[in-house]
């Protein structure tokens, strides 16, 4: 299933500068308390965590509820010490699982 | 009548009864002042939250319960001896008290959090702020919503 998600971050940077990083994945985020067409509550459905690496590092994490929205958007900072790469990863039910990456080079 | 019922039939009967109260007996659709002090409890570990240093950033009316920006942001030098270790962000009427929790690091460098967040009705948003040594501050934002998030 192809999964949308946009991770947005600088490609240059000097060092010890902050970035801003922006983070974003198609997912329903249903919360469990919405009652589908037929009346029956839909499962809920969550991406439950997401979580930045720089070159193996964690730098973020965030936990999810079901009162983040739909395609659940995130906005953080990270200091710019070294040129390498960022990964984002979500993680929620049904196995969900998706990844991006972006290089950030650091002068 | 009952006569006439086989006992399986009964059973099914009580089951089905049971089931009913059930759904009747639900969780309401708000958490209540409780839930809130319990997910705030497990949060700060009990310890005392101190108003200040923590920055709601939320528009006071929302027309759209559905979508609703949030920015935290926290004062903090974001160093390894004094840095913003975890914030969080509490809804005081959602069904479920906890909106997000963000573990930040020293390399984030600042401490800034933004996302979006659904708001079932007019409530108060609590962002917490969690620091290296264990203290805790806070901030409290009241909001309008007109356009509810549909939750049922």
């Amino acid at each position: 299933m192809n999964v949308r998600a946009l991770l947005n971050a600088p490609a240059t940077a000097r060092k010890g500068d902050i970035v801003e990083i922006r983070a974003t994945v198609q997912h329903p985020m249903e919360t469990g308390f919405r009652p589908g067409a037929d009346g029956r509550v839909l499962p809920r459905n969550l991406v439950r965590r997401v979580e930045c690496q720089f070159e193996g590092q964690t730098v973020f994490a965030a936990d999810l509820h079901p009162s983040i929205s739909a395609n659940p958007y995130l906005a953080f900072s990270m200091r710019a010490v070294a040129t390498g790469t960022l990964v984002v990863t979500w993680v929620g039910d049904e196995g969900f699982k998706h990844s991006e990456s972006a290089r950030i080079g650091v002068t | 009548m009952s006569s006439l019922h086989s006992n399986s039939e009964t059973t099914r009967r009580v089951v089905l009864l049971a089931g009913l109260g059930t759904v009747l007996a639900a969780p309401s659709a708000h958490a209540t002042p409780e839930a809130l002090q319990a997910a705030i409890g497990r949060f700060t570990g009990s310890r005392a939250a101190r108003t200040g240093r923590v920055v709601l950033d939320v528009a006071p009316l929302i027309d759209n319960g559905n979508m609703v920006p949030v920015s935290i942001s926290v004062q903090s030098p974001m160093t390894a001896a004094d840095h913003v270790h975890r914030i969080a962000l509490f809804t005081e009427l959602n069904p479920l008290a906890e909106a997000a929790v963000f573990t930040l690091s020293p390399a984030s460098g600042a401490a800034r959090v933004a996302t979006r967040i659904r708001l079932a009705t007019t409530q108060t948003l609590v962002a917490m702020a969690q620091m290296n040594d264990g203290s805790v501050w806070q901030q409290r934002v009241d909001v309008i919503v007109t356009l509810a998030a549909c939750i049922e």
